[in-house]
């Protein structure tokens, strides 16, 4: 292997371990604070309980996330320097905006979300959940900018030393795939998440179909897979037309089509061979490709073969990787449907095998993401900057040895590190998650505490 | 209207590093102390002191690093290459520290695991930063716009000064903050800490600062020729005053005065390699006009920081408002 691939390895290595934990704390942020909030409003202690249940594990999530984050934002100078030379007058600063908007905001009312509910009280707890949220949809969207600027880079010239500089930022910023992938990638962190807490209330309500927090993450979640799973669906749509329009090699890549036809056919599955620059053992379905693609009936597709062999992705990891994130998003919509229709028939918390099925897709999203992700970043090779930098004039003057040996040592930290993690997590989740009463109070007390809200609040914590 | 934003870029930057050093150096500090406070009470408190306020404390560290990347690129496409070994160690330092302040109390069984993790942790990240900055201040040699040394330049006899340096450093930081933090048996602990930490980090430093001079002519030049030395002399004569502050406070039994006197100790020292580096950011190899990103992209990150960096510091200091008084075990965190 040379220093490229072992370097590509470390990042692909240590941003699929990072990502995961953003995605999960995107989601539980703004889940946490729709529990406090929804606490201070009702006054229902089984806000309060499932808040405290959610919050730890959200802590442990959002630390890992950091740490490996941290990593994240010193790797690009150590590994991928002369892409960071080139790079850094544009995704420098955005990369900054999300560090002064978006990071500091988080870290600074983590604190006080974590640890300080009895010192600041309902009120300002209820305020410090809002700005952590607020905090982690920032950090989305400024790093989603950047990513997208390297997908489809606008607003830019090239200076005498060969730097991207920017000419309008506007442009840089809202760069043609941004609020396709934007909108895309919140609406994935809600879905993944929805589908944690949907996977975990299944859990606890297979063992007691009665526990009242379990009922309520449950129903939640499953609300959230009813309306946002096809959502999603349609965004991941348009991202695709998106893409075809200014990544037409990705696309052709992604649906492993070699030849350009119209119309042309969905392949459904099948081993896309870039040797022989063929899709062996297709299984295809007629006129789809172009339905879905440019939503008429005989579209032309561009296949791989219409651009230069040192200019096209990698067929088969996209191919696979594709399929397996629309595979889940498929199944997710079916989930929340099935859930729709139980929930009509008032058997949501009683049917176990729609909880099975819920536990069993517990990790749908974060496996949804990884696929997503590679399919999308795997795409834009051989280019970190789409069509303008290529991979292999990005990296460091490292030599591969210390790449290699830098590679070991990320891969046994964080399988020592995110193994425990996970583990705690995962323990975290098999506790109970209703705390004292299981009843929410009676109608008087909550009229008592629309009327005195700090003291009956304040009781009830 | 001209501004030099680069210039202006060079302060920011310097001040989120200064930021850095002082808000985790205490944290870190108190990370490197633990193996030395074999009561589980007292490492608990120890810990709950800085639970609140460490994630803050450590994205200046991704600022420092974020923002060379955004205004000084070829600073940051030079010194990431350069020192790679010491930052890979310290990130992998980081991870353990910044884990176990949650993984520890998810376990009882595995406790210890997390304790070695946080102190060992943090001992790897401050002797990993000491060693990156000593590094820096022996130079990085540059060609074109890359690094041009090999991958073990960083390790001399020098960077290991700083590097232990800085991990003495750091755990005077802790110490004095825990005096400013702790009551009773843990409070007189912090004191002898302090004590200790205090005379070997002023040793410490006369040791670097004497060497540093040698290590270059220009810094030789900057801190011993007339007239520049009218310039300079203060930091030393300062540094002197403030270890005087430093032990008479800690002579006299007060609470915040070591604290604050270790702060000034280490911003007075961060000044003093300032001196020795200006203009350059990779010293004498590049000036920091050099490095800059152009003003357009400058000028673009600058009106977000002049709004953004006053909030961030406002409710920074909300939240050590809020977390205020001595921890105890009893009024602890939501472990």
């Amino acid at each position: 292997m040379t220093a490229i691939d072992l370097a590509r390895l470390q990042f692909a290595f240590t941003i699929g371990f990072h990502i995961v934990f953003p995605v999960f704390s995107i989601g539980l942020a703004s889940y946490l604070a729709v529990l406090n909030v929804l606490h201070l409003t009702t006054g229902r202690r089984v806000f309060l309980d499932l808040f405290d249940y959610w919050k730890r594990i959200f802590a442990i999530a959002f630390g890992m996330g950091v740490v490996s984050g941290i990593v994240m934002s010193y790797q690009l100078g150590t590994n991928w320097s002369v892409y960071s030379d080139k790079v850094g007058p544009i995704l420098g600063p955005l990369m900054g905006y999300e560090v002064l908007s978006a990071f500091f905001l988080e870290a600074g009312f983590l604190g006080v979300m974590l640890f300080g509910r009895e010192r600041v009280g309902p009120g300002l707890h209820a305020f410090a959940c809002l700005m952590v949220a607020f905090g982690t949809f920032l950090s989305a969207f400024w790093i989603l900018a950047a990513n997208s600027w390297m997908q489809t880079p606008a607003g830019y010239a090239i200076n005498a030393d060969g730097q991207f500089v920017p000419t309008n930022w506007f442009a840089v910023i809202f760069n043609p795939s941004f609020p396709y992938r934007l909108v895309h990638m919140v609406l994935a962190a809600y879905l993944t998440t929805a589908f944690a807490v949907g996977a975990v209330g299944a859990l606890h309500l297979l063992r007691d179909s009665r526990d009242a927090a379990a009922r309520m993450m449950f129903s939640m979640a499953m609300a959230m897979a009813t309306v946002v799973a096809p959502i999603q669906i349609a965004a991941g749509d348009a991202h695709g037309l998106n893409t075809l329009q200014y990544q037409p090699a990705k696309i052709a890549a992604l649906e492993g089509d070699f030849e350009t036809q119209s119309p042309a056919p969905l392949i459904l599955f099948g081993l896309p061979n870039m040797k022989t620059e063929h899709t062996d053992d297709a299984i295809e379905i007629p006129w789809l490709g172009s339905l879905i693609l440019t939503h008429t009936l005989g579209g032309e597709i561009k296949g791989l073969k219409a651009f230069p062999p040192s200019e096209r992705p990698y067929s088969p990891l996209i191919f696979w990787n594709f399929r397996i994130m629309v595979g889940l998003g498929l199944a997710m919509a079916g989930l929340g449907l099935w859930s729709l229709y139980l929930r009509w028939r008032g058997r949501i918390y009683d049917s176990r095998w729609l909880h099975r099925a819920a536990l069993l897709l517990g990790p749908s999203g974060f496996i949804a993401v990884l696929a997503g992700w590679t399919t999308t970043e795997a795409g834009r090779q051989p280019c970190t900057v789409y069509g303008l930098l290529r991979t292999a004039q990005s990296a460091s003057p490292i030599a591969a040895p210390a790449v290699g040996a830098s590679l070991i040592a990320f891969v046994v930290v964080y399988f020592m590190v995110f193994a425990a993690g996970v583990f705690y997590i995962l323990r975290s989740m098999n506790l109970p998650p209703t705390v004292g009463a299981h009843e929410p109070p009676p109608p008087g007390a909550l009229r008592a505490s629309g009327i005195t809200p700090a003291q009956a609040i304040g009781g009830d914590s | 209207m001209s501004l030099d934003l680069p210039f202006i870029w060079a302060g920011l930057i310097a001040f989120a590093v200064l930021a850095y050093v002082m808000l985790d150096g205490f944290d870190l500090g108190v990370g490197i102390l633990f193996p030395f406070v074999p009561d589980k009470a007292d490492r608990d408190d120890m810990m709950n002191s800085v639970a609140p306020v460490w994630d803050g404390n450590e994205t200046w560290l991704v600022l420092g690093g974020g923002g060379l990347f955004a205004v000084f690129p070829l600073a940051y496409a030079v010194i990431m290459p350069a020192l790679y070994a010491p930052l890979i160690a310290m990130l992998l330092g980081l991870t353990f520290r910044g884990v176990a302040f949650e993984f520890r109390w998810r376990t009882k069984r595995a406790a210890f695991l997390w304790d070695i993790a946080f102190a060992g942790g943090s001992m790897i990240a401050a002797f990993f930063q000491g060693v990156a900055l000593g590094a820096l201040v022996q130079g990085i040699p540059v060609q074109g716009r890359a690094y041009a040394g090999g991958w073990w330049d960083w390790l001399t006899p020098f960077s290991m000064l700083t590097g232990v340096a800085l991990v003495v450093g750091y755990a005077l930081l802790g110490s004095t903050w825990l005096i400013y933090k702790t009551e009773g048996k843990l409070q007189a602990e912090a004191y002898r800490f302090a004590g200790l930490t205090a005379a070997a980090t002023v040793a410490l430093i006369g040791a670097a600062s004497l060497w540093t001079p040698f290590l270059k002519g220009s810094y030789m030049a900057r801190w011993f020729v007339w007239p520049q030395v009218l310039y300079t002399a203060p930091v030393p004569l300062l540094v002197t005053g403030t270890a005087w502050v430093l032990f008479f406070g800690l002579k006299r039994g007060s609470a915040l005065t070591p604290f604050l006197a270790s702060l000034a100790l280490f911003a007075l020292c961060y000044v003093g390699i300032g001196i020795s580096f200006y203009p350059y950011i990779v010293p004498n190899s590049i000036t920091i006009w050099q490095a800059a990103s152009p003003d357009s992209s400058l000028a673009f990150l600058l009106v977000g920081a002049s709004v953004l960096i006053p909030m961030i510091l406002i409710y920074t200091g909300y939240a050590y408002w809020v977390f205020r008084g001595k921890v105890n075990a009893h009024a602890g965190g939501y472990h």
